[in-house]
């Protein structure tokens, strides 16, 4: 259904207006992290892999209030917002598995998905770098004339880095069109967020930088796109940055060798009653847009639209070995000179 | 003897240090309740406690700063960077604070500070996860850097480091945490900082290598047809003239194996200084492998052929021995 009829960035993207799409994207996402688990249990994936079920709200919620155009940077925990920004999951777990059919070509990895048709600035491993590169993406945006924002997307430690700070002072006094968005899902690595940071909110931070501080349910993704909305439009008329503050929760540890043992007994459970994509199942079934018991045909489909795609990817080639001294600059090999990214 | 991780010679080091000096304290994130990302600080908050093992939130500046001033005020922080990557939001502190700070009090002040951080690539995290950066450090004045490359030469340094008066960075290779190894600990065993070591004698050539491309040069000596005498050298700044010295004076070749991009690793100083100082001992030119100068890539074939492997540096070793000419690296060839 949806998804196998929209498979380039751009469609998968527009797609997104209708609300089924957004539902089957949200279980597209917690299908394609589910089945990275899996790969890299069959040995397919290096390195690391940071999963994010339980966040899909957030991503979804936010592609689908920005437009194509708009630039987004975001964490290395960005499979989701990879997905939902439009990249297929044939060039998300393509990515992940090293292989060319990936958005980075596999030379990236799982910290590192790209997509610039859709705004995507390669995903950073280095938290809070992505904040003050969505600075100057507004700066640019404006200094061009393009009625453009930039959505700087990092978790709760994160707010704890310099980076995060001084992005936000400097997008504050310049009015720059950016929203940050921080997804607070509670821990940072293996630290909960109290022993890390002294307030409960990091949406409170907002008033010290003079901006807009919003706390919002981010299981819902009707209530994350509705903020995201408001803040958007606040950039786009020129009245300057958001923070806006997504209580959400990651189900899994943080990253693959990591139990999250560290948690209290029975706060995965009580979250998991609140899961988002039952949340909005529930509320298009309400809504007559899902028959009852249509989320089960959904869910159907869309594993098998992952099963396929990571078949595809599994029959794709690892990049070839001159592919190491591409892409270094533009004098190397690999073509594409482009120096900015909106033309 | 007793077969051990090589992450729990970090750990033994650490333990030892606080022990021994209570003015040591570890510093990082996740080191206390988690016990460290790597696992290499397990145990330590119950035995030295919350004032001394110390978990900090993601603000590298800011404790990284905080160890600088704990340091010139009298005590020795020893702050874990988990991925030396991370450092480069904090590097002002070290770069530019502690490195300075004797020279700008005339000798009067003192930075007795320890960073370690995992380093190196070859495990698939990425470009942003994979470097050894080195020679940001070895470019700083007034910083030693130290790289580790077995469980003994991770507690010889690591004690020495905690005891030098001067901020010392040291690299452990990631690769290795996850080595067995035998070892049996010495309280009393350090490594003197400056001091590298001869590895494996030979005759035909020197290899000086260092961290985790020790057991690649190892290797390809076994596999050479040459000679080959293997230095570690340890420590990259200051380094051990001497030693290498004397061994291009008895093998009359040099070849320098170092994870660093071609462009900037330590092997261009070590190569002009032999170069200038032994250039009468020399059979051939000096010759350094190393790593391209582009990214770390993440896919497994790639980073594999990325990285010099035993067989490859046997290769350059013999070609260099064989015609006494320096070969290409693969990547000049291979265009
Ligand atoms: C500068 C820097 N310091 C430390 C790390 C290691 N690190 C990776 S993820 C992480 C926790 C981040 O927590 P949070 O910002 O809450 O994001 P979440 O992972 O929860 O999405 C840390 C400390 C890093 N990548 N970069």
């Amino acid at each position: 259904m949806t998804i196998s009829n929209s498979n380039s960035p751009i469609a998968r993207r527009e797609a997104l207006q209708d609300r089924l799409e957004q539902l089957t994207r949200m279980i597209e996402i917690r299908f394609v992290e589910d089945r990275i688990q899996k790969l890299f249990a069959e040995g397919h994936i290096r390195g690391s892999t940071h999963l994010a079920s339980g966040q899909e709200a957030v991503s979804v919620g936010i592609a689908r209030s920005i437009d194509p155009d708009d630039i987004v940077t975001c964490t290395y925990r960005g499979h989701g917002h990879a997905l939902a920004l439009g990249v297929t999951p044939e060039g998300v777990i393509g990515e992940i598995c090293g292989r060319v059919i990936g958005c980075a070509g596999g030379l990236g990895g799982s910290m590192h998905l790209v997509e610039p048709e859709v705004g995507l600035l390669p995903t950073a491993a280095i938290i809070g770098a992505g904040l003050p590169i969505a600075c100057g993406a507004a700066m640019a945006a404006r200094a061009r004339g393009k009625d453009r924002v930039a959505v700087s997307i990092f978790g709760d430690g994160s707010a704890n880095i310099g980076a995060f700070h001084e992005s936000l002072n400097f997008a504050a006094i310049r009015k720059l069109p950016v929203v940050f968005v921080c997804e607070n899902n509670l821990y940072g690595e293996y630290t909960r967020i109290e022993l890390s940071t002294p307030v409960e909110d990091i949406a409170v931070r907002a008033a010290s930088y003079n901006m807009p501080g919003v706390i919002v349910d981010g299981q819902d993704v009707d209530k994350v796109a509705e903020a995201m909305g408001v803040a958007v439009a606040r950039a786009r008329r020129g009245e300057g940055p958001t923070l806006i503050e997504m209580k959400t929760y990651r189900y899994s540890g943080h990253s693959r060798s990591d139990p999250a043992t560290y948690r209290p007994a029975g706060e995965l459970d009580a979250w998991l009653k609140r899961d988002p994509i039952d949340i909005l199942a529930d509320r298009l079934v309400s809504e007559s847009i899902l028959a009852p018991g249509g989320l089960d045909q959904l869910k159907a489909e869309t594993r098998d639209a992952v099963e396929r795609a990571t078949g595809q990817v599994l029959d794709s080639a690892a990049p070839d070995l001159g592919e190491i001294l591409s892409h270094v600059s533009a004098s190397s090999a690999g073509g594409d000179q482009r120096w900015h990214f909106w033309p | 003897m007793a077969k051990i991780w090589i992450r729990q010679a970090v750990l033994k080091a650490l333990d030892d240090a606080m022990t021994d000096d209570p003015s040591v304290i570890v510093m990082g994130e996740d080191v206390a309740v988690a016990g460290g990302p790597f696992k290499v600080t397990e145990g330590l908050l119950a035995s030295h406690g919350p004032e001394r093992v110390i978990d900090t939130p993601i603000s590298e500046m800011a404790f990284m700063g905080a160890a600088v001033g704990a340091a010139v005020c009298g005590l020795k922080p020893v702050v874990e960077m988990m991925f030396i990557e991370f450092i480069g939001v904090a590097l002002d502190q070290l770069t530019t604070q502690a490195a300075t700070m004797r020279y700008l009090s005339r000798g009067r002040l003192t930075t007795p500070l320890v960073v370690r951080a995992s380093a190196g690539a070859g495990q698939g995290f990425g470009c942003q996860h994979s470097q050894m950066l080195d020679h940001w450090f070895r470019g700083t004045p007034g910083l030693k850097v130290a790289v580790t490359s077995n469980a003994r030469t991770t507690y010889g340094l690591l004690r020495s480091a905690i005891e030098d008066p001067d901020p010392v960075v040291i690299l452990e290779p990631r690769v290795l945490y996850a080595e067995r190894e035998e070892y049996e600990f010495d309280r009393d065993y350090r490594i003197p900082l400056g001091q590298a070591e001869i590895a494996r004698p030979g005759t035909d050539v020197t290899l000086v290598t260092c961290g985790a491309m020790r057991r690649v040069a190892l290797a390809a000596a076994e596999a050479s047809s040459a000679n080959v005498e293997v230095i570690d050298l340890l420590t990259l700044w200051p380094w051990d003239r001497k030693t290498v010295m004397e061994s291009v004076a008895r093998t009359g070749r040099l070849v320098t194996l170092e994870e660093a991009p071609a462009g900037s690793g330590w092997g261009g100083d070590v190569v002009s200084s032999i170069a200038v100082e032994a250039f009468g001992k020399l059979k051939a030119a000096p010759h350094r492998i190393t790593l391209p100068d582009a990214p770390v890539p993440y896919s497994g074939a790639l980073e594999a052929r990325f990285l010099p492997s035993p067989a490859y540096v046997a290769e350059q070793v013999a070609a260099l021995v064989s015609t006494n000419k320096p070969p290409l690296p693969w990547w000049r060839n291979a265009a």
